[in-house]
């Protein structure tokens, strides 16, 4: 063929796109397809496509689909911290002379897909997960305003991370850092498919978060059952609220930043370049102005589950809600006015610079508040400690060092010799590690039981938390030391052979947050095994507060049979103290929404494509985008979109639930 | 008083001998100023964060299941008097902890020229400071003395206890231009100018270094800072102009070029407008400046006719490949000035005289009247004579 064709039909994609010369990377995708067509394999042998396909693809249940998203994130997670034990491998070997074992180009790609994938395909979809199976429970919702849009989002979100997933492979990723600041990022500097992998993976996943934002911002502003007004709603769902309006307010102005990037990149425009007016601060104000609610998108949820979890475990009411629902709305839009401060260094001058300092330093004030209420929630309390606790008791230790080593950061001058460096980068994992990750893992522990009817089993979950926060503390207190020496981050080779043995510290640190992510994983499969050992028939097996906890484990489709009635803040607990007694009688028929495939095919057109996008395949972008147009529109005329659970069902489910609770007692 | 803090921390750096804590124990006196409010801020907030996390594990402890003895009070869960304590202790940490940031980051911006050289030792006015201009390649530093006429890479030597003067910069992409025991960082972006003033006291061979991911060559584009004697600097400088050499706009076109790993190099002599040039992103000969560019902005532009007249320009000389859907990339010619023809000398050309030939003959030149507030908020518009 004519390499015009070729062109044509290809982009720039070609043979020598593959990265074959990389050992490692060959390697990965080795053992990557021989483990993928093994589970494709034994689902085909299982005969499981129909049943994955029906139950779980096409869904529109808001359970199953946070179950998906933490599928989704666990995954993931094992992808990003790849990348983060070869950073530390790499960080621990170049020194004396040695450049390691990883050249500047891949080496650059890893700390750059590790910031993305942990942010992007672990964080979000784990909290954006725990979100969408708790929120409609807590609420005593059959599912979420737009079940449809949830699904829909779900797989953009896939869409977005199987991109970063094909870029290991095909072509390479971005070698920009996390937030691709131009110039670097601009066509010049970064003239590879890098950087459009990044924006593409960053835009199909992002519309599927601000998506999921709307859906539950209406979700909890709508359907609240009778009585729960917005100050008896569980802190869970008031973060989950908080969260979802900065996904909103925030979420727009990445994609925004992003298209004005790929307009620089693809038709020649100048918003980011360094001449023609271009001015590369804008970009780095726009996306700190999306970054920096990110983190408080990522940590209130946590905040939340916190909440949740010292209560019920403390076997009290948590102390002073009001106060912490003030301060989380406090904290969300607070969150707006502090972008700044990640980029004191540019040269802004000292009276902006002061004027971000403040305000974030006063965002420690209600966090601070929200730690003490922790506190007296604990106080005169009769804490178990089961693990979901032991998370929480391990974050309010870990959190306190990052929220002071953030505001210190916080003070410009000190931010001037500590910018950049390794002690920025202990501060960062501190907050998220020792607060959105503890704060999953807290509720993986904790509403596992809701979700599959079983606990998680304990011994390997202890095993799990102690090496992961012995080994949070081995891998990031040396780099704040490292920090204090002047350390800078990113670096492949160092020349000083004496901050050696910190860069082994931290990875030897690294290697056991490893055997805790390996023991969370036998932790799932020993539960699974245990499973009639672990069994809970009560759907309460904390003792909990919440109205989650009023319905069985796994809960029905429906959720609930009838619609709570809510009196109090802790809605469950003032139904068992009065003495509840579960409906027996009188069910009727529950409309509830049908499932649909229309959701994954958009998904799936949206990633083809971003991936047509990226190498230039131009046919390939348009007729997916054609395809989408279509699909979408042909929805539109797809009226079998509800249906009602007859009552004989519901009878049956509820009469089931009935026998198995007698049984119980 | 910050003396006494050093000296707490002194047990737990001779646990860690061989280390070299820098941001802690830095040499010159900016530094030393920034550190004695990392450690100040840090004890501050120490008040507040040890309590809380002795409370954390007393609470922990003594309210465990176990404890029976402990009281239990299912439905305590609130007081006014605790709320207003856990409110308003880290409220006051922070009023004192603003103050301080409000005060620090003024006394110590960047751009502040400096009051003292030392804690109890003020400027010495008699002596003029130091000016350096620096500039980030990929992936090395050049550092220009206007002052003395010479130029180096990777290497920048400055006298004990006089003022020192950056002018910072960058070619291509940004870095940030960080000399721990100097002063605290500021980054070094292309086509905008960020200043840094310091002083170093003890004198001395530190590392300097980028403090931000700039690309290939990050890792090595480090150089050396040497805190002189008098005499020892004027040797370096000596030794410098006898390394010969010039550095022009041709030499450094050639030095721009990405290398990693960059050996020092000296120049006894260099074009004295090429710090500007590169500012302005017009090094290359023929080449509009953005000061002209921004000139003829700054007087209402070129109007549409100036778009005929203003090629697509790009910076990026060695590696723009050109957006695919994009125009060729190409660039700008310099506005020539009759006693400055294009390409012959650079350090005249400044805005156009005669801004004539870029409005075009068809259209009226914009009106630079600004507009009378009055007469926009109060009365109606004089009528236009167009």
């Amino acid at each position: 063929m004519s390499p015009d064709l070729l062109k044509l039909i290809f982009g720039r994609l070609g043979f020598e796109s593959l990265p074959l010369h990389e050992p490692i990377v060959v390697g990965t995708f080795a053992v990557v397809a021989l483990g993928g067509a093994a589970l494709l394999g034994a689902l085909t042998y299982f005969r499981l496509w129909g049943y994955l396909w029906r139950e779980w693809f096409t869904t529109v249940d808001h359970k199953r689909i946070g179950i998906m998203y933490m599928i989704l994130g666990i995954v993931m997670l094992l992808r990003g911290f790849a990348d983060a034990l070869m950073m530390r491998g790499q960080q621990m070997l170049a020194f004396n002379g040695s450049e390691g074992y990883l050249n500047a180009h891949h080496y650059d790609q890893v700390f750059t897909a590790h910031g993305v994938i942990m942010i992007f395909f672990v964080a979000m979809p784990l909290v954006t997960g725990l979100m969408n199976y708790v929120v409609p429970l807590q609420i005593g919702a059959r599912d979420v305003s737009f079940p449809f849009l949830n699904n829909f989002s779900f797989w953009m979100t896939v869409g977005g991370a199987v991109l970063v997933m094909a870029s290991l492979f095909i072509g390479e990723f971005a070698r920009t850092g996390w937030l691709a600041y131009p110039p670097l990022s601009n066509i010049g500097y970064s003239p590879d498919v890098g950087v459009d992998y990044y924006i593409w993976a960053l835009q199909v996943a992002g519309v599927g978060t601000t998506l999921s934002g709307i859906n539950l911002i209406c979700t909890i502003v709508k359907l609240r059952c009778p009585g729960m007004t917005m100050m008896k709603m569980p802190v869970f769902t008031w973060t989950s609220l908080c969260t979802n309006v900065l996904i909103v307010a925030s979420f727009p102005v990445l994609t925004v930043v992003l298209a004005l990037l790929s307009l620089d990149r693809y038709v020649g425009t100048n918003f980011f370049t360094n001449d023609f007016g271009g001015s590369p601060m804008m970009y780095v104000n726009l996306i700190w102005i999306w970054g920096h609610p990110e983190v408080y998108i990522l940590v209130l949820p946590a905040f939340g589950i916190f909440s949740e979890v010292t209560s019920t475990f403390s076997g009290k009411r948590l102390f002073g809600y009001t106060s912490m629902v003030y301060a989380t709305v406090v904290i969300t839009i607070l969150s707006y006015l502090v972008w700044l401060h990640h980029f004191f260094t540019m040269g802004s001058g000292a009276s902006v610079n002061s004027f971000f300092g403040i305000t974030t330093m006063i965002i420690s004030i209600p966090t601070g508040a929200k730690m003490f209420n922790w506190l007296f929630t604990m106080y005169r309390g009769r804490i178990r400690y089961e693990l979901p606790m032991m998370w929480t008791v391990a974050f309010m230790l870990t959190f306190v060092i990052g929220g002071m080593t953030g505001v210190l950061l916080a003070v410009p001058p000190a931010d001037f010799v500590l910018h950049n460096s390794l002690f920025l980068i202990a501060h960062f994992h501190n907050v998220i590690i020792g607060g959105v990750v503890f704060g999953a893992f807290a509720g993986i522990n904790y509403w596992f039981p809701k979700a599959f009817g079983f606990k998680l089993d304990p011994f390997w979950g202890k095993m799990s938390f102690w090496f992961w926060v012995t080994g949070f503390y081995l891998a990031f207190m040396p780099l704040y030391v490292l920090g204090l020496m002047g350390v800078t981050r990113r670096l492949r080779v160092f020349d000083d052979p004496s901050l050696q043995i910190w860069f082994v510290i931290a990875a030897i640190g690294a290697v056991f947050i490893f055997i805790g992510i390996l023991s969370m994983l036998m932790q799932f499969a020993v539960s699974l095994l245990k499973r009639e050992q672990l069994k809970d028939v009560t759907g309460d097996p904390w003792d909990a507060r919440t109205l989650e906890w009023a319905t069985s484990s796994p809960p029905p489709d429906y959720n609930f049979a009838f619609t709570p009635v809510v009196h109090d803040n802790d809605a469950w607990w003032d139904m068992k103290r009065r003495g509840y007694q579960r409906p027996l009688t009188g069910f009727k028929p529950i409309h509830m929404p049908s499932s649909t495939s229309t959701g994954i095919i958009l998904a799936g057109l949206a990633t083809a494509m971003g991936f047509g996008l990226i190498w230039y395949m131009w046919w390939l972008a348009a007729v997916s985008f054609i395809a989408m147009l279509a699909v979408g529109i042909g929805h539109t005329f797809n009226y079998h979109r509800d249906f009602d659970i007859p009552a004989e069902d519901v009878i049956r489910t509820e009469d089931a639930r009935t026998k198995l609770l007698a049984g119980a007692k | 008083m910050s003396r006494l803090k050093i000296l707490a921390l002194l047990p737990l750096a001779a646990a860690l001998t061989g280390c070299d804590y820098v941001v802690l124990a830095p040499a010159g006196d900016i530094a030393a100023q920034q550190r004695d409010l990392v450690i100040i801020s840090t004890v501050l907030m120490l008040l507040i964060v040890l309590p809380v996390m002795a409370l954390t594990v007393l609470f922990a402890w003594r309210y465990r299941q176990s404890n029976t003895a402990a009281p239990y009070e299912p439905d305590w869960d609130h007081s006014t008097a605790l709320e207003l304590v856990i409110w308003s202790a880290p409220l006051l940490i922070i009023v004192c902890l603003g103050a301080l940031t409000w005060m620090g980051t003024h006394l110590l911006d960047p751009y502040r020229t400096l009051g003292r050289i030392h804690a109890d030792r003020a400027v010495d006015q008699s002596k003029a400071p130091l000016e350096v201009d620096v500039v980030a390649l990929d992936w090395k530093w050049l550092f220009i003395y206007p002052d003395y006429g010479i130029a180096s890479v990777n290497e920048l030597a400055a006298p004990v206890d006089r003022p020192i003067t950056f002018r910072i910069t960058a070619s291509s992409v940004m870095n940030s231009f960080y000399i721990p025991a100097l002063a605290g960082q500021i980054y070094a972006m292309p086509g905008m100018e960020t200043k840094l003033h310091a002083v170093v006291n003890h004198a001395g061979t530190y590392k300097g270094f980028s403090a931000n991911y700039s690309g290939a060559g990050f890792s090595g584009m480090n150089f050396k800072f040497r805190g002189l004697d008098d005499k020892g600097f004027d040797d370096w400088i000596a030794s410098a102009k006898s390394a010969g050499g010039s550095l022009g706009r041709a030499e450094y076109l050639q030095l721009e070029k990405p290398s990693q790993n960059e050996p020092v190099r000296r120049w006894g002599s260099v074009d004295a407008d090429l710090y500007r040039l590169i500012l302005n992103m017009c090094v290359e000969t023929g080449k509009m400046c953005q000061s002209e560019m921004m000139a003829i902005d700054a007087k209402g532009g070129a109007g549409h006719q100036g778009l005929n007249n203003t090629l697509p320009l790009t910076y990026d000389k060695y590696a723009r490949r050109g957006a695919p859907l994009g125009p060729a990339p190409t660039f700008v010619a310099g506005a020539c000035t009759p006693d400055a023809p294009q390409g012959q000398t650079s350090a005249s050309i400044t805005a156009p005289l005669d801004m004539a030939p870029l409005t075009g003959a068809g259209l009226k030149r914009p009106s630079f009247t600004p507009l009378k507030s009055s007469s926009f908020f109060l009365g109606p518009r004089p009528k236009s004579d167009s």
